[in-house]
Order: structure tokens, then sequence, then C-alpha cells
């Protein structure tokens, strides 16, 4: 029963810990792509137009949900929930900080940990090309129906990339389970270089490359390419169904740079210090401090790099990441080798 | 008994998903019918302890082979007045004979006993981790696991060769 209630409370909590983070995202990203590009950007509701996002939201909650007369409307309707609930269903299995020792009792901050982890969030993000997929056949619209194929073939194709990028990770560190992975990276390289995974670097470069591509994000972002399609796969969504997409949208930025930060930057592993509630909130800290960098990141990459074009994303995907990813994990996979059996010669 | 609810839900999920699979006019709702199978077939996986299979079967079967069927269906366009042709009396009969053998054969199947679950062999719980199904693949299996790799890799260049080379001697250009 004490399970059930514990699951229960850590479900809740990372619900509204997601909720408020898509609020700090979509405002943070308004702001800096408005820096970037010479502009005030939100500065109305509330100081710095901090409370912008939160009337976008009260505004679409209120708005008309239009469901057109060519819509098969089941899935119509089903399409931004299923796509709501695979973005909070990646973020379950993410460590955000170190265990809190209370009592003697163990308590992880992490919902549940997988022994197949990395495995779950290849499963899930594979999962998501549906709800964008049924979204556009469902509008029975033609630039949702045109979206929706683009975004088919772009996701399958750099579902792949992610694998193969992960492979290493896993080499590396012997294990699935995220927890496990965040700790094999703990401790340092000679004294004072942190032993993160990033020394495998092409995994994480390709890895970064993919997660753009995962979250259909500019330059990768031609499943909702505004010049061509409208507004791609969700053209025909309004008020809260549509909120739901943007809300699933910001929510897997937030879970791609978590898990980069998992996978490759150490996790919550940082420097820990001071009384005993300090060393329960550090490691968290630590954890927010390089997901928001990496998110930073996406949004710098978003006002700086202009659209790919669509032969362009193929030709990068399958000829270029691919065969990359393939050289990158033999090599890691010799030297990996040479490390535990020794050089075949000595 | 709550493995058991779950189960007994999970199961009917797999067939009611096969069986709307089967009877949905619009292809589409197949594809989707088939997924609702899939999902229920991983979560009794997962009662199985098989972890590893359980993830396997989302990633390859929910997100590769479904997604590239409903990519297929949603590019050669949906046409929702297809009318599929009237049943002649021959397939009446042959569909009756499929149906009388399946259930035959199940009732045969009924009457043994069959073991399962996870220590079913008294082994740990560890089957379906993703170590053990290394340890069996590349350990007890090796020679066996790696024919599969060649079949399928033989079978990947067979049919881009019969898709790109012809037999009547004419060429195609390689599209590149």
């Amino acid at each position: 029963m004490s399970f059930l209630i514990e699951a229960g409370i850590k479900v809740t909590f990372a619900f509204v810990f997601l909720l408020l983070t898509v609020l700090a995202l979509v405002w943070v990203e308004r702001k800096f792509v408005s820096d970037l590009q010479n502009r005030i950007g939100p500065d109305r509701a509330g100081p710095w137009g901090i409370l912008q996002t939160l009337a976008d939201g009260l505004k679409a909650f209120f708005k008309e949900s239009i469901t057109p007369s060519r819509a098969e409307v089941g899935l119509y309707i089903a399409a931004p929930i299923v796509s709501m609930v695979l973005a909070f269903l990646m973020f379950l299995v993410i460590p955000i900080g170190a265990p809190i020792e209370i009592n003697g009792n163990v308590y992880t901050l992490q919902v549940m940990d997988l022994n197949v982890g990395v495995l779950y969030i290849l499963a899930i993000s594979s999962v998501a090309v549906y709800a964008i997929t049924l979204a556009g056949w469902s509008s029975g619209s033609k630039y949702p129906m045109l979206g929706s194929v683009r975004a088919s073939a772009q996701m399958i194709s750099y579902e792949a990339v992610m694998g193969l990028a992960l492979v290493p990770v896993v080499m590396f560190t012997g294990t699935m389970s995220l927890s496990a992975i965040v700790e094999a990276q703990q401790g340092t390289f000679g004294g004072f270089i942190p032993a993160w995974n990033v020394v495998l670097l092409p995994s994480f470069v390709i890895f970064l490359i993919a997660g753009f591509a995962e979250t259909n994000r500019a330059p990768f972002d031609l499943v909702e390419a505004e010049q061509e399609l409208v507004g791609g796969f969700h053209t025909e969504y309004s008020g809260m169904r549509f909120a739901l997409f943007f809300l699933a949208e910001y929510i897997n930025v937030f879970n791609i740079a978590a898990l980069t930060t998992t996978l490759f930057l150490g996790g919550w592993a940082g420097p820990v210090f001071g009384p005993t509630v300090l060393q329960w909130i550090l490691p968290t800290f630590w954890f927010l401090l390089k997901t928001w960098l990496i998110v930073l990141f996406f949004v710098w990459v978003r006002a700086s790099l202009p659209r790919m074009r669509y032969d362009q994303l193929m030709n990068f995907g399958w000829k270029k990441l691919i065969p990359l990813s393939l050289v990158w994990i033999i090599f890691t996979a010799i030297a990996l080798g040479f490390r535990k059996f020794g050089a075949p010669w000595v | 008994m709550a493995e058991m609810i779950v189960f007994i839900i999970f199961a009917a999920v797999a067939l009611i998903g096969a069986i709307s699979m089967v009877a949905a006019s619009n292809p589409v709702y197949s594809v989707i019918g088939l997924l609702a199978t899939m999902f229920a077939i991983a979560v009794l996986y997962l009662m199985l302890d098989a972890h590893f299979v359980a993830a396997i079967q989302v990633i390859i079967y929910a997100g590769a082979v479904m997604t590239l069927f409903l990519f297929v269906i949603m590019l050669i366009g949906v046409d929702t007045s297809d009318v599929y042709g009237a049943q002649t009396l021959r397939q009446r009969v042959m569909t009756g004979i499929v149906a009388l053998t399946f259930f035959a054969s199940i009732a045969l199947a009924g009457r043994t006993v069959w073991i399962t679950g996870s220590d079913a062999f008294g082994k740990p719980n560890l089957n379906g981790t993703a170590e053990a199904v290394a340890g069996e693949l590349f350990g007890t299996w090796t020679i066996v696991f790696l024919s599969t790799v060649m079949l399928l890799t033989i079978a990947a260049v067979g049919t881009i060769a019969l898709a790109y080379f012809p037999q009547d001697g004419t060429q195609d250009e390689v599209p590149r």
C-alpha cells in the first residue's frame, strides 16, 4: 500500500513539475529568441511578461474546439491526448536528483527505475509518431495530411539514429537503467575532470541532432513548416486540443534535454556540500542547471539555423548520421574490448 | 489475484484488437486494432517478467512495423467508400474449414497442461532481463543468432538487388 501512495505522490509531483516547467520554458524561449532577434518579446503580462504563457493557456482553455466536418471524430479527439500522455510517460524514468534517505528509508527522485530504461525511452519515442500521424490523417484536410506523412518519415529515420547513438552509452556503462547510468558517471578522471559520458562525444552530438528531429524543432521542423503547410499536422486544431499538442511539444523538448543530461552530462552529478538539506537539494539543482543549459541551446539553434530541405533532411539522417554512428559503435566496441581483454598481440 | 485481473483485461484487449483489425472497413482502424493487440501482448510479456522482450515488442512492432503500415496506407490514400467484393460460396466454404480447423486445434491444445510463468522451469526471475537474453543469444545460441543475422542481411540485399536490377536484362538507372 505504501508503494501505491509513494507512486501516487511521485506521479502527481511529476505532472505539476512538468506543467510548471512548460510555463517557464515557453516564456524563456520567447524571451531568448526575441533577444537574439533584437526584439522585445512578451512584456505585458506580469513582470518581464512572465505570466504571458499562463494568459495564453487560459485563452486556449476558453476558445472553441473546432471539429472539421470531414474529420474522423474519435481519432481527431484522441490524438492530442495521446501526444500529451506519451510526452508525460517519457519523463517518468528520468532521475531528477540523488536518492534521499529519510529515517533509513531511501526515496529515489524518479517515478520508476526500469532495468530496460533506455529501451523504454526508445519505445515511447517510437510510439509518439502515432499521435502526429493520426492527428494529420483524422483532420481530413490536405496540409495536416502532408505534415503527418512528413512526420512519420522523419521520425522513423531519426528514431534509428537516436537508437544507434544510445548503443555506445549502454556499452560503456554496461547498464540500461537510467539511474545506474547516472551512478556510473560519478567520480572524476585525474581528480578534476568529471567522469561524464560526454567522452563519447560523437554519440553526444548525434543524440542531440536526433533530439532536434524527434521533437520536430528547427532546423528539422518540416512537420509544421509554416510557409509550406500552414501549420502542419495541427492546422485544424484549435482551443485546448491545440494547447495539448503545444504542451506535448515543449514537454518533449524538456525531456530530450533531461535525457541528454542524464545520459551524457552526468545527470545529477556535481559538487555536494553543506548541511543535509543542502545535500538533498544540490543534486537536483545541478540536474536542472544542466538541463536548462541544453534547453537554451535548443532555443539558440532554433533562432540561428534555417530549416533544412526535405531531401537534405533524409540524406543527412540516412547517409551521414547512421553510417557515422555505426562506425562509432564499432570503434567503441573495439576500444572497450581492448580495455577489458587487453590488446590481442600482447 | 491482481495478476489475474490484469491478464484478463489485456487478453481481452488483445482479442478485441485482433478482431477489430479484421473487421474494420477502414484500413487505418485496422492498423489501430493491431496496434492495441501489440501493446496488450507487450503487457502480457511484462507479466511473464520478460521486460526486454516487452520493450522490443513495442519498439519493433508498435514503433517500426505498424508505423510503416500506417505510412503506406496513408501514402496510397484511404478511400472510405472502398467497397469490398461480395463473398462467393467458395470463399465461405473455405472460411468455414479454416475456422473449424482453428477451433479444433484450440480444443486439442486445451487438453494439454501448459506450464507458464517465470519460474515454471525452476530458474530465477531473471529470464527476461537484457543481460539474461544477451547471455543466451551470444552465449548458448551464438551460431543460430549469427545465422539469422546472415539470413536477414542476405534477404535485404536480395530485395534491393531484385528491385534495382530487373530480370529482363534492361537495367534502370540506379536511383540515388
